[in-house]
């Protein structure tokens, strides 16, 4: 029962947090809520690397396509997409507040369901790569899609397109972007958190530990793994469509499509929280995000290096993650019960 | 892209323009796929830094040629360099994840290459250079085809450096010991083989293979930090094209490479190179999908 009390404070806890952060400190609301926006994908990288064990490199792709295509049906509502394009903001966009809302609205659902689509189709090429062809073949389609987008003028090309300005005052713009990222994430979590409690979760559970084992038992593996790569997809698109208009300028290769960055980012976070548990991306996102911030501070210029550097380091040194270092230090309290014997048995080496 | 369509078909010269610098440049791609394809053959892992090496031996031209000494002599300095730089880079990082799950070699692979690239950037900026080597053009059909002398000579370096290391590979002791690691590393193990040092010696001289290709691209093309994904791309595609442990079929699959970028970039338009060299990526592991269920359904 006690558990139980501290696991609902810890939640309250934390929403509290995120309905006061914006009041309490009014000159970070940007940087929180892109810490928000950092759990979501660490979240959705985990449902796919950490529980199902298909490691992706390219799920940034979800969050790019859903950031451009809620910009095509903001634009694409009132204005011709192409002309508003060409002409790089010469045109004179002004947007009632209702049409910036219903643009926005329509926008991040169009941004989901899109990228949920594109999921389901690209799912059919890259599910059939297994292990490191995986990988391999997701960054490409990220990578292609972000050469491809460049090239396409009737979305801006490679000199982007800014996004409609909102009507209103600065500092509720602000506030409005905040709620979305605050929103998406809590949506994320409390989806997963229920997933990974049915059968849903289990199954996935089970082609990560043996595909072929988990066909044999009569599962239906290619649908699980098409519906939790969409339902990343799903969110990922969402956090773009929100992400997109955030920044206010979107462009495909730094911002939409930044395997670098954000694609690896979200592997990053997952890992250093530990893969495979519900609360270690949770916890990566945050502490990563705190030496993202910190890094960016004080080592300028050398800021990618380090970030690089902790790549190796947590992959080579520890893998496991907090979470995993955690069980493994304390199995008792995750409810694992240790059989000392088996335990030595385990130990001895194989060859 | 029809225009250009019409203009190969009536002017056949430059046909011939473009087959020469896609077999040119292609040659270079057979080098650092050779070297990925060793160490994937040898040690499993697949190296997303291998285009960052070939960068970096690009550098190490650059700064050949930047104290006054022509840079085909940095072929061998770049080779020393890289030989030495891989060994280092397999005893701090890449003996640690050999025997680890597929995705963690990839993963650091990966924080390695963003590494390099960004050291790179910091040391050497980040405009596109390259190392003038001073050599005249050759042309040919009435002037409608240029070929710089410096393009043939890499090429002839590339096929000699290819064929001193098959033969390197075929008749060495320590290249016996490499493809005996590559069967079977147990067996090796037990027949004597230290084949820790096998891995150091085998991520090393793909170092030095990358090294010389560096060079010569450096002198051919261009060089820039972030490049270097790039060109690991094209030796994935070219490895998983050529197969694995086929020499002639990375051949190949190199010039074919180079000959497919060179049609795509005059027909689509330059800015449209890159977005080829990934989409043929992703082409080539649909199709290698599609042989695997062939394959699959022909075993049932």
């Amino acid at each position: 029962m006690n558990g139980k009390f501290a696991t609902t404070l810890l939640y309250a806890a934390i929403l509290v947090f995120g309905v006061a952060a914006p009041f309490v400190f009014p000159n970070y609301t940007f940087q929180v809520a892109v810490l928000w926006v950092m759990i979501l994908f660490a979240l959705t990288w985990d449902m796919l690397g950490g529980q199902m064990g298909y490691n992706s490199l390219g799920n940034v792709f979800f969050f790019g396509a859903g950031m451009y295509i809620c910009a095509l049906v903001q634009i694409g509502l009132y204005y011709n997409v192409g002309e508003y394009t060409a002409s790089s903001g010469a045109i004179k966009v002004d947007f009632t507040m209702q049409q910036y809302v219903t643009g926005l609205g329509l926008g991040i659902v169009a941004a989901g369901i899109g990228s949920a689509l594109l999921a389901v189709l690209f799912g059919r090429i890259v599910f059939g790569l297994r292990g490191s062809y995986f990988a391999i073949g997701t960054l490409g389609v990220a990578l292609a899609a972000g050469e491809l987008t460049g090239a396409w003028d009737y979305v801006g090309g490679g000199g982007g397109i800014s996004l409609p300005v909102f009507p209103g005052a600065p500092e509720d713009r602000t506030l409005l972007y905040y709620s979305l990222c605050f929103v998406a994430t809590v949506a994320t979590f409390a989806l997963l958190r229920w997933l990974y409690s049915t059968r849903f979760g289990l199954a996935i559970n089970a082609i990560r530990d043996d595909e072929v084992k988990a066909e044999a038992m009569g599962l239906h593996t290619g649908r699980y793994k098409t519906v939790a790569w969409s339902i990343a997809a799903f969110f990922l698109g969402i956090s773009g469509a929100i992400f997109g208009n955030m920044t206010g300028f979107i462009e495909p290769l730094e911002v939409a499509f930044p395997v670098t960055t954000f694609g690896i980012f979200m592997v990053l976070m997952a890992l250093l929280g530990g893969k495979g548990t519900l609360w270690g991306p949770v916890i990566g996102a945050v502490l990563f995000d705190v030496i993202k911030e910190v890094t960016w501070t004080y080592l300028l210029g050398w800021q990618w290096i380090a970030l690089g550097a902790l790549i190796i380091v947590n992959v080579v040194f520890f893998q496991q993650g907090i979470m995993g270092w955690a069980k493994e230090k304390w199995p008792e309290r995750f409810g694992i019960k240790v059989d000392r014997g088996s335990a030595v048995l385990r130990e001895e080496p194989v060859s | 892209m029809f225009d250009n369509l019409l203009l190969l078909v009536q002017t056949p010269a430059l046909n011939v323009q473009l087959v020469l610098d896609g077999l040119f440049i292609g040659a270079t791609y057979v080098l650092a796929a050779y070297g990925m394809a060793l160490v994937w053959g040898v040690m499993n892992i697949k190296n997303l830094a291998q285009g960052d090496f070939v960068m970096l031996g690009g550098y190490v031209a650059l700064m050949v040629a930047k104290a006054g000494i022509h840079p085909i002599f940095a072929l061998p300095i770049a080779m020393i360099v890289l030989f030495v730089y891989g060994w280092v880079v397999y005893r701090l990082i890449i003996c640690r994840v050999v025997d680890r799950d597929l995705f963690t070699s990839l993963l650091v692979t990966f924080g390695l290459a963003i590494v390099m690239a960004q050291a790179m950037n910091l040391a050497f900026g980040s405009e596109v250079q390259s190392a003038r080597s001073g050599f005249g053009t050759w042309t040919l059909l009435n002037d409608l085809v240029t070929i710089p002398q410096v393009r043939v000579l890499a090429f002839v370096i590339a096929i000699l450096l290819a064929a001193l290391l098959t033969a390197f590979m075929k008749r060495s002791r320590i290249g016996q010991a490499i493809r005996a690691t590559a069967q079977d590393a147990r067996a090796a193990r037990v027949m004597g083989i230290d084949t820790d040092r096998v891995y150091a010696f085998t991520f090393a001289l793909n170092g030095a293979i990358c090294g010389a290709a560096g060079v010569l691209i450096a002198m051919i093309w261009v060089i820039q930090p972030f490049l270097g994904i790039t060109h690991t791309i094209r030796s994935i595609v070219i490895v998983t094209a050529g197969g694995l442990g086929s020499l002639p079929g990375v051949i190949l699959a190199g010039l074919g490479l180079g000959l497919a970028e060179q049609y795509s970039g005059f027909l689509l338009g330059a800015n449209l190179q890159q977005a080829t060299v990934v989409g043929l990526l992703v082409l080539v592991l649909v199709w290698r999908q599609i042989e695997h269920a062939r394959y699959r359904e022909a075993v049932q």
